[in-house]
C-alpha cells in the first residue's frame, strides 16, 4: 500500500501540508470558507525546532498498537492496509493518544481523536498535504 | 535617519478576504517583510524590505498577496528618471559604488526580437519533425578545413570534440553566486541531458566530480579551486577572459558568503573577500593566452577541447580572430545583456555590446580570414527562449549558453538582489535554511523540461524552414530577415530586410 | 484436534481466541460467557450514560466474529476446574475438557459490609452494562446521586450523570480524587473541573451507616440520595485457580508467557498479576490495551507458540468534559515537572529511563513518552531538554526519524 513518507532533508517548515489537510477534511468548498478566522484541525503536524523540521503524521504501522487499546473499536486496519477511525464509534478518550509512538493522533473537533486516513475517504482521495508540499518533502509512494 | 529619501519600491497587497492568517509568508520571506500580530489575528506587512520576488505569492495557499509597484510617484521626468534620482540618493548616502544583480535590465534594443526566421512553401518543402529524423546534435570544436585521404582511406581524426545532445549549454555560474543545489540540479540536468554545464570560477566541489564527463571547469583570473585534478575532471576547460555583465574587471564574492564548503571548493580562507583580478596575470598579450592554452592542454594530455571566453566589446572581431589563432578550440562570446551575481551597475549597464551584433561581426570576420573552422562559437548574453537559438545559430553559433533561463527554470523570479545573498528560491545563497528551499530533484526535473520543450520547438522551427540538421542551419543567414533595423544594423549582421 | 476453553467472555478472552487462531485455524474453541453476553467495551458504558455511545453499539466484535472463527460460546459460569483430569465443569454440571485452557475472569466489584446498605432500595453497581442499563433507566431529573469512590469507576459515572440529576455528590476516604493513579496537585485538576461541571465532592470522608435514603458520613455529617451508586473498586476474580492451589497474590500469578503455576492453564487480562515493566515488580494492571495484549499471548502460546510479553506497564486515559489526563509507567524515581494554570506535565525518571509520566491539558504525543518507557528507550540517546518540553521524534535520533519516517514501520 502506499504511504506518506517524509524527508526532513527537503522540509521548510512552511505549514502549507497542515493547512492543506484541515481544508481537504472540512468539506468546504474553498480553503478560505474551510480555514478562515477558525481553530484549525489538521491530521498532519510540523514539527519544528529551528535546526529539524519534518511533518508527523500516522505511519498506518503494519501492527498498529492504537488498533489494539481502543476501547470503543473506532480503531480499525482496513483491508487496504490503511488505518481509520470511525467518527461514530469514537469516543474521545485518547487511549489512542497515549499509545501511538509516534504522537500521529490528536485531538479533533468536537472531542474526537483524528489522524491521518491519506485522504481515501474525503473529495481529494490522495494526500492534500503531498500535493500542497512546495519542496517535495512528502512523497506518496510504496515501500519495502 | 529621521528621512527617507527613498521610498519603498513596492507595496505588498493583501486580500483581508482570503488571507487565512496561515503564515506561510511570515515564515517564508528571508526579508522579514511579514509578520503576524498576535493581539489583532492579521498579518501585518513591510513593504520597506520587499524585493518583489515573489515567494510569498507563489506560496500563498488562498492566493491572498500581490506585490505591486508603489504608485508613490516623483513628477514625471523622461529625462531625470526616478532610477537615476534614486541612484543619486543611494551614492549620496553611502558613498560606494553600486551594485547590482543579473543582467541589464535597461531599455536598450533587443535584435532578437528584430529579426525574422524563413518558413518553407511551395518550392522547398517543410519537413514535419514528427515524421522525420532531425538532427539537433552539435560537436563543438576545431573542425578540419578540407577532407583528408590517405588511399582510399578517409581521414577521420579530429581534435577532441565535445558532442552536444542539442545545441544549448548552461554556462558559467560560480559555487558561491550561486549554492550547493542550484549546481547540483544543473550538473543532474546536463547528465541526463546529454549537454553540459559550467562550474563558473568557483571551482568543482569534491561531490560533484562524479557529473565530470558534463562538466566544463572554467579557469578564471582568480584560479579559485584549479588544480590538477580539477583540470582532469571536467570534458573541457574553458579560460574566463571576460564576461559580459563586467567586462574589463574581475568577480566579487564577499567574505560573508564564504563559509567552510566554499572555502574548500575555492582553495581559499574562510571569511575572506574573494576578489578576481581584472586581467589574469599571466595573461598580456595574444601570446600569453596561446601560451596558457597549451598549458593547461599538456596537462590535460590533448584530450579535452580548450575553450576561451570573452566579453563582447568593440573590435570583438579583431580578438576572436586571435583567439582562433591561439589554439583554442571553442570561443564563447557573452553579450552585454549577461547576468551576473554582483557587478557594479555602471558597468553592468553601460559597458559590452549586443550579442547579436557581435555574433554576426565575429563570424563573417573568421570566415572571412579563412580560419572559421578553427574553433566552434558558443555565445550567451539572454538567450530567451529556442527562436533565440535558432536566430543564433543562423547568424554563425555553434551553440548557446543560457544562465538566466536556466534559473528561471529553477524558480528564480529575477527580483536582481542576489548581492544580498538572501534569495529566497535558494539559488543565489549560501544560508543553509535558504539553500533547502532548491530541491535538486525538483530542479533538475525543470531544468530537463525547459530543455525538452526548446530542443522540440527547435526542431519544429527547423522543419519549417526545411532544414533538419543544426549543421545546416549554421551561418545561414538566408534563413532570416530583419525588421525595423536600419541599414548599419542590417550589414552588421548581415542579413536583409524583410520583403527583400 | 486440540481443543480449547477459554473461561471468561470479555477484551481478553477475544484476542485469546485471535491469538489461538493465528496458529491454530483448526482447533476447538468454547468460550464461557459468564456474563450472559459476548464481549462489550465496558469502558464504554460510562459515555452510553452521558449519551455519546449507545447500548446498541458497544459490541466488542460483531456477531460474525464468532461464526467466522468458530469459536463456540456457552453462556453460562463456571463452577470448578478439575486440573487433573483437565476439565472445566458448568452450572448444569457439564464437563468441558480442555488441552489448554485460558482463565480470563476479569474483576468482581469490591462491597463493603456497609451497616445497615440493605435498607437502601435504589442501590447500584457500575462495572457491567446490565448495572448501567440499571443506572440509565433509574435516574430522573430530580434525582440525588450520592457516588461511593472517587476512582476512575466512580467519577466516570458522575460525568455521565452530570446534567441528567440534580445533584451528583462524590466521596472517598482518600483525600483526593483518582487516588490510585494521581497525586494531589494532578488529582486537584481533574476535581476541579469536575466542580466546574457541579458535582460535590467529599473527600477524606465515607459512609459508615445507611438508613434508607441517607447517610451517615464518618465525618458525622448525613446525605440524602435518591440514588446510591457503589464504585469502591474491583477486585480480580481468582477463585476458580486458587480453588485448586494456583500461585495467587492480588491476581492470578503469570509468566511473560501468561502461564499460572499450573499446567496447560493460562490466564490474561483484569484477572492476572504480570509483571510491570516500569516498577519492577508484580502488580495487576486491569487495563484494555493491556488485557488485548495478555489474551493475545496467551492465546498464542496455547497454540504451541511462544511468546513472551515482557513490557506491560499500568496506562490510563480519562478525561472529563474535555480535560485529560493520560499517564503511564510508575511514578516512581525522580519528578522533573512543568506546570501551568491549564495542566501539567509530570515525567519521573529512574537510573537514566523513563519510568512514568503524566499528562494533563496538553496531551499531544503522549504516546511518545509511553513507548520510551516500554522500549526502555536510555535518555541519554534522546535530546532531554527538548523531550521535556515537547514529546516529539524531534528529540530522538536522525537515525531512528529515517526508520519511522522513511520506512514501513
Amino acid at each position: 500500500m502506499k504511504r506518506v513518507f517524509v524527508d526532513e532533508q527537503w522540509c521548510l517548515g512552511c505549514h502549507l501540508c497542515e493547512y492543506n489537510c484541515a481544508y481537504a477534511n472540512s468539506g468546504a468548498d474553498s480553503m478560505v470558507k474551510a480555514l478562515k478566522d477558525r481553530q484549525i484541525f489538521p491530521r498532519v503536524r510540523v514539527e519544528d525546532t529551528g535546526k529539524i523540521t519534518f511533518a508527523l503524521s500516522c505511519r498506518h504501522c503494519s501492527d498498529p498498537i492504537c488498533v489494539k487499546g481502543c476501547i470503543s473499536g473506532a480503531l480499525s486496519k482496513g483491508t487496504d492496509g490503511a488505518v481509520r477511525i470511525d467518527r461514530d464509534k469514537c469516543v474521545g478518550c485518547f487511549t489512542c493518544i497515549l499509545l501511538c509512538p509516534y504522537g500521529a493522533v490528536m485531538a479533533g473537533e468536537g472531542g474526537a481523536a483524528i489522524k491521518c486516513e491519506l485522504c481515501l475517504e474525503n473529495a481529494c482521495g490522495a494526500p492534500a498535504c503531498v500535493a500542497g508540499c512546495p519542496n517535495r518533502a512528502l512523497v506518496y509512494e510504496e515501500r519495502g | 535617519m529621521g528621512i527617507d529619501f527613498i521610498y519603498p519600491e513596492f507595496e505588498v497587497k493583501r486580500d483581508r478576504e482570503r488571507c487565512i492568517a496561515c503564515r506561510v509568508c511570515e515564515r517564508q520571506c528571508a526579508n522579514c517583510v511579514h509578520s503576524y500580530d498576535e493581539e489583532s489575528g492579521l498579518m501585518l506587512s513591510d513593504e520597506s524590505q520587499c524585493v518583489d520576488c515573489h515567494r510569498c505569492v507563489s506560496l500563498c495557499p488562498t492566493r491572498a498577496l500581490k506585490i505591486v509597484k508603489s504608485d508613490c510617484a516623483l513628477r514625471e521626468n523622461a529625462n531625470w528618471t526616478t532610477d537615476a534620482i534614486n541612484e543619486i540618493y543611494k551614492q549620496a548616502s553611502s558613498g560606494g559604488v553600486l551594485l547590482s544583480s543579473m543582467g541589464n535590465p535597461k531599455p536598450m534594443p533587443v535584435y532578437w526580437d528584430r529579426i525574422l526566421i524563413n518558413a518553407s512553401q511551395v518550392t522547398n518543402p517543410s519537413i514535419d519533425p514528427l515524421r522525420e529524423p532531425m538532427e539537433t546534435r552539435v560537436f563543438l570544436g576545431k573542425k578540419p578545413d578540407r577532407i583528408k585521404r590517405e588511399g582510399d582511406e578517409l581521414c577521420c581524426e579530429l581534435t577532441p570534440q565535445l558532442e552536444l545532445s542539442m545545441p544549448v549549454m548552461f554556462s558559467a555560474m560560480s559555487y558561491g553566486s550561486i549554492s550547493y543545489n542550484a549546481h547540483k540540479s544543473l550538473a543532474i540536468a546536463a547528465s541526463k541531458l546529454g549537454i553540459l554545464y559550467n562550474t563558473g570560477e568557483g571551482g568543482l566541489h569534491e561531490d560533484f566530480y562524479a557529473y565530470g564527463a558534463n562538466t566544463i571547469v572554467q579557469v578564471a583570473s582568480g584560479r579559485f579551486g584549479v588544480h590538477e585534478k580539477y583540470l582532469e575532471a571536467g570534458a573541457a576547460v574553458e579560460i574566463k577572459m571576460g564576461q559580459g555583465a563586467k567586462p574589463g574587471i574581475g568577480g566579487h564574492l564577499p567574505g560573508t558568503k564564504i563559509g567552510s564548503d566554499i572555502s574548500r571548493t575555492r582553495m581559499i580562507p574562510e571569511g575572506s573577500d574573494a576578489i578576481s583580478p581584472a586581467p589574469h596575470h599571466d595573461i598580456y598579450s595574444i601570446e600569453d593566452l596561446r601560451q596558457l592554452v597549451y598549458s593547461i592542454k599538456e596537462t590535460t594530455g590533448y584530450r579535452k577541447p580548450v575553450i576561451v571566453k570573452v566579453a563582447a566589446v568593440h573590435n570583438i572581431a579583431a580578438i576572436t580572430s586571435g583567439i582562433a589563432r591561439s589554439g583554442a578550440d571553442i570561443i564563447a562570446i557573452d553579450g552585454f545583456r549577461g547576468g551576473t551575481g554582483a557587478a557594479p551597475t555602471r558597468i553592468r549597464d553601460n559597458v559590452g555590446i549586443p550579442i547579436e551584433l557581435a555574433l554576426a561581426s565575429v563570424d563573417t570576420r573568421l570566415r572571412e580570414e579563412g580560419i572559421r573552422n578553427n574553433v566552434s562559437l558558443v555565445v550567451g548574453g539572454s538567450i530567451h527562449s529556442s527562436a533565440d537559438v535558432i536566430k543564433a545559430i543562423a547568424l554563425g553559433a555553434d551553440a548557446c549558453y543560457i544562465a538566466t533561463a536556466a534559473l528561471l527554470a529553477l524558480g528564480c523570479h529575477l527580483c536582481r538582489t542576489c548581492q544580498t545573498g538572501n534569495c529566497n528560491w535558494g539559488i543565489a545563497t549560501q544560508r543553509p535554511e535558504l539553500v533547502k528551499r532548491l530541491n535538486p530533484d525538483i530542479g533538475s526535473e525543470r531544468l530537463i523540461n525547459l530543455m525538452t520543450a526548446w530542443n522540440h520547438e527547435i526542431k519544429e522551427l527547423m522543419g519549417g524552414m526545411g532544414i533538419n540538421s543544426i549543421e545546416a542551419l549554421r551561418g545561414n543567414r538566408l534563413m532570416l530577415r530583419g525588421v525595423g533595423l536600419n541599414g548599419k544594423e542590417l550589414e552588421i549582421l548581415g542579413i536583409s530586410h524583410a520583403g527583400e | 484436534m486440540k481443543q480449547y476453553v477459554i473461561i471468561g467472555g470479555g477484551v481478553a478472552a477475544v484476542s485469546c481466541v485471535d491469538g489461538i487462531r493465528s496458529r491454530d485455524p483448526e482447533g476447538k474453541i468454547t468460550m464461557i460467557c459468564g456474563e450472559g453476553r459476548t464481549a462489550y467495551c465496558r469502558p464504554l458504558i460510562s459515555y452510553c450514560l452521558k449519551g455519546k455511545s449507545d447500548f446498541g453499539k458497544i459490541d466488542y466484535r460483531p456477531e460474525s466474529y464468532y461464526i467466522q472463527n468458530r469459536c463456540k460460546l456457552v453462556y453460562q459460569k463456571a463452577v470448578k476446574i478439575d486440573p487433573i483430569k483437565q476439565t472445566v465443569t458448568l452450572e448444569d454440571g457439564e464437563a468441558l475438557p480442555y488441552d489448554a485452557l485460558c482463565a480470563a475472569t476479569g474483576s468482581d466489584p469490591i462491597v463493603p459490609p456497609f451497616e445497615g446498605i440493605d435498607t437502601v432500595s435504589a442501590k447500584y453497581g457500575f462495572l457491567t452494562e446490565a448495572d448501567a442499563r440499571a443506572l440509565d433507566g433509574a435516574v430522573k431529573p430530580d434525582s440525588r446521586v450520592l457516588i461511593i469512590g472517587a476512582g476512575l469507576i466512580g467519577l466516570k459515572c458522575a460525568e455521565g450523570l452530570c446534567g441528567r440529576a440534580r445533584s451528583v455528590t462524590v466521596c472517598d476516604l482518600a483525600p483526593r480524587v483518582l487516588s490510585s493513579i494521581l497525586d494531589d496537585t494532578c488529582a486537584g485538576f481533574m476535581q476541579k473541573k469536575l466542580e466546574e461541571h457541579g458535582v460535590t465532592f467529599l473527600l477524606s470522608d465515607t459512609a459508615v451507616r445507611f438508613d434508607s435514603d441517607n447517610a451517615i458520613m464518618q465525618s458525622g455529617r448525613t446525605v440524602s440520595f435518591d440514588i446510591l451508586v457503589l464504585a469502591v473498586g474491583v477486585r480480580a476474580n481468582v477463585s476458580l485457580i486458587k480453588d485448586i492451589g494456583g500461585e495467587c497474590g492480588r491476581g492470578i500469578i503469570v509468566d511473560d508467557g501468561m502461564r499460572t503455576s499450573i499446567e496447560n492453564i493460562y490466564a490474561a487480562g483484569d484477572c492476572t498479576e504480570g509483571f510491570d515493566a516500569s516498577l519492577g515488580e508484580r502488580r495487576v494492571i486491569a487495563i484494555l490495551p493491556n488485557a488485548n495484549m495478555q489474551g493475545r499471548t496467551a492465546g498464542v502460546n496455547m497454540a504451541g507458540g511462544s511468546e513472551l510479553l515482557t513490557n506491560l506497564m499500568p496506562m490510563n486515559a480519562i478525561g472529563f468534559f474535555g480535560l485529560h489526563a493520560l499517564s503511564a509507567g510508575s511514578p516512581s524515581g525522580q519528578a522533573h515537572e512543568r506546570k501551568t494554570d491549564a495542566g501539567i506535565k509530570r515525567l519521573y525518571i529512574r537510573d537514566g529511563y523513563l519510568s512514568g509520566f503524566i499528562l494533563i491539558g496538553d496531551i499531544t504525543g503522549a504516546g511518545i513518552y509511553t513507548a520510551m518507557i516500554r522500549e526502555k528507550t536510555p535518555l541519554s540517546s534522546v535530546d532531554n531538554e527538548l523531550l521535556l518540553t515537547l514529546p516529539s521524534l524531534a528529540a530522538f535520533s536522525e537515525q531512528r526519524r529515517r526508520k519511522v519516517l522513511r520506512e514501513v514501520v
